[in-house]
């Protein structure tokens, strides 16, 4: 399987091209894509940088352009295809289909792959976007069960990316507007969740808190350790009781599932993290790759290490990672 | 401008379910959406009952639309999906890509639902060269998103060949996950959820530490806590040629909303009857749960 890894930033990239990466995925730097962060993504003209690094060794370099055009600024969705044609990208990675419709047209050569914030979680729905845009890989959303997985991959026509490791969104992909609810800025829209410029921390006499929009998310005792505010997983109130009402902070981590994963024909795993550190990167991508490559080296006999364990833990939200919605105690 | 009924989306017994929709004909709605569009393992009514349902109202006169599950994970769902698309004599709405494929593929008219993500002109009119008769808007976008998609569809010549519907009343659905959030709220796993859904008619509160409402859990659904309303905003939508008004149906009193809906479409309701749990932010380009006032609004709000 391809190890697909995420880079916000070149250093990032060369992390991850160094580090075991088959493919490398960017963003350009504005909201056509899904981690439109401040200081995050590439600009026009160092992606051709990150192009030649990632080919004079031999890895792939994929552009997202994920989020959902809308009507006032068409022409920078357009443009990011464009860009993205220009250097021949080995793969576009869309969401909104007015983007695919525009990048089928233009640039019918080009390899085109379903992002998961297409929110395409079954076979009819895949050959919708394999008929209209000629997709060739679909990302699948983080809310299918291993059994599921492995419907869809049976009578899937395009080949499978699923997530392998990282942030946990606990929603279908691509159909969450929790973020705008509170903020007015949704991944589907500007390519953000639960954006930085509305987030406050405040030392309280009841602890340390912090806000959303001035929305109280979380409230933390000393010692407790205090995670981003993403708003899913807070600690809310229902009928008189606190806790985390739709999600602990938690990383997906699936290397025990690299096994059957395979087994099921998925084409890649991907890494989730655009928006984290090279260092993140590094560790990441270098404990998937051996992983990967102990088991392409004698699948009979695959088993987790102890060593991969703790790094990985060390970079989770929270410090616990979960197999989320592939197991059905999860959901 | 015509005002539609929106499917259900709590969770309600049978007997509950045909009390309601009995009701309903006597309203003014003219289109009934109905079906299961949140769980499939609520199965009150059967899908067979369902459109069994749906032809006894469409004798009423009034236009009725199956509505279609939104998020299909399971073999299960999608062969559920294939018995409603294939009964051809009703019209469908797609809430998801699946049911689009469906519909498309036997070129049979359909709507697309609040979550088929439909941001801008040019998706718009591929739904509608795939068959599509009408559309509804994403919950998220404005009306000066909207007001710029249907000029370009005018301005690539198709404009006329779609209807538009607005989400206009209830609370909004924000998110779909795999997790039941009703079942872990009360300590169950989801396989073993007892369909607790049918003991919540509007859903669980969801509130901040401070008591701020913010969401309400609907089972594998995330809802807004407040109530979109835009009995307020209903002369700006018919000015701007949108075609349909949805209700979303609520545990009491949709019959009396629909008839202040449609006392405002003739242009007869000067009231504003805005509560503090109500909301209408994303008309504005604003958080979607902000309330803006008449008085707060100024030439410069609508930026998208």
């Amino acid at each position: 399987m391809d190890l697909v890894c995420p880079a916000g930033s070149l250093p990032a990239l060369k992390k991850a091209v160094d580090n075991g990466a088959s493919a490398v995925y960017v963003g350009f730097k504005d909201e056509t894509n899904a981690r439109h962060f401040s200081g995050l993504n590439f600009k026009e003209a160092k992606v051709q940088s990150a192009v030649d690094y990632a080919r004079a060794k031999g890895v792939k370099l994929y552009i997202a352009v994920n989020t959902y055009s809308q009507p006032d600024g068409w022409d920078k969705w357009q443009k990011a295809v464009d860009v993205a044609a220009g250097i021949e990208a080995d793969a576009l990675i869309c969401a909104d289909m007015g983007v695919l419709d525009y990048a089928t047209q233009k640039y019918p050569d080009l390899n085109l792959h379903l992002s998961v914030q297409g929110s395409s979680t079954n076979s009819e729905s895949l050959s919708f976007y394999k008929n209209n845009f000629n997709i060739k890989r679909a990302v699948l959303p983080r809310v299918l069960s291993l059994k599921q997985v492995a419907q869809v991959a049976k009578k899937s026509p395009v080949e499978l990316e699923v997530f392998a490791f990282g942030s946990l969104c606990i929603m279908a992909e691509g159909r969450c507007y929790l973020s705008s609810y509170l903020t007015d800025q949704s991944p589907n829209t500007c390519g953000a969740c639960s954006p930085a410029n509305f987030v406050r921390w405040q030392e309280t006499d009841e602890g340390l808190e912090s806000r959303l929009n001035e929305v109280l998310i979380d409230r933390y005792q000393e010692g407790e350790k205090a995670g981003y505010p993403t708003l899913c997983k807070g600690r809310f109130e229902v009928e008189g009781r606190v806790y985390h009402a739709l999600e602990e902070p938690t990383s997906l981590n699936t290397i025990e599932l690299i096994p059957d994963l395979h087994e099921i024909g998925i084409k890649a795993v991907k890494i989730e993290g655009r928006q984290r550190s090279p260092a993140y990167v590094e560790q990441v991508v270098s404990v998937w790759r051996k992983a990967l490559d102990a088991y392409a080296r004698d699948p009979e006999n695959f088993k987790i290490k102890p060593q991969w364990a703790k790094p990985l833990a060390n970079v989770s939200e929270g410090s616990q990672t979960t197999l989320g919605a592939y197991t059905r105690a999860w959901q | 401008m015509k005002l539609s009924l929106g499917p259900v989306l709590f969770f309600w017994p049978k007997q509950r379910v045909y009390d309601f929709y009995e009701q309903m004909l006597q309203t003014s709605v003219d289109t009934i959406y109905l079906g299961e569009t949140v769980c499939s393992k609520r199965r009150e009514l059967k899908t067979a009952e369902w459109i069994e349902l749906a032809s006894y109202l469409a004798e009423s006169g009034k236009e009725v639309v199956l509505s279609s599950l939104a998020l299909l994970m399971a073999d299960s769902e999608l062969s559920s999906l294939r018995t409603l698309c294939n009964k051809a004599s009703l019209k469908i709405e797609a809430n998801d890509i699946s049911a689009v494929q469906l519909m498309s593929e036997q070129n049979l008219p359909f709507v697309c639902g609040p979550s088929t993500n439909i941001y801008n002109a040019r998706t718009l009119k591929l739904m509608q060269k795939n068959a599509a008769m009408r559309w509804v808007m994403p919950v998220e976008l404005s009306g000066h998103c909207l007001k710029t998609i249907l000029k370009e569809a005018d301005d690539l010549g198709f404009g006329d060949k779609i209807e538009t519907e607005v989400f206009s009343y209830g609370h909004l659905p924000l998110a779909y996950s795999a997790r039941c959030f009703t079942a872990r709220y009360l300590d169950l796993p989801k396989d073993d959820c007892r369909f607790s859904c049918i003991n919540y008619p509007e859903g669980v509160e969801v509130r901040s530490q401070e008591q701020q409402a913010l969401f309400n859990i609907n089972g594998t659904q995330t809802q807004s806590s407040s109530v979109y309303n835009l009995l307020g905003e209903v002369a700006e939508m018919q000015e701007m040629g949108v075609d349909m008004l949805r209700i979303s149906p609520r545990a009491d009193d949709t019959a009396g909303i629909i008839e202040r809906f449609k006392a405002a479409i003739k242009g007869e309701s000067q009231e504003i009857p805005l509560s503090n749990s109500a909301c209408n932010g994303y008309w504005y380009a604003k958080p979607g749960m902000d309330l803006i006032a008449e008085n707060q609004l100024d030439a410069g709000r609508l930026s998208c």
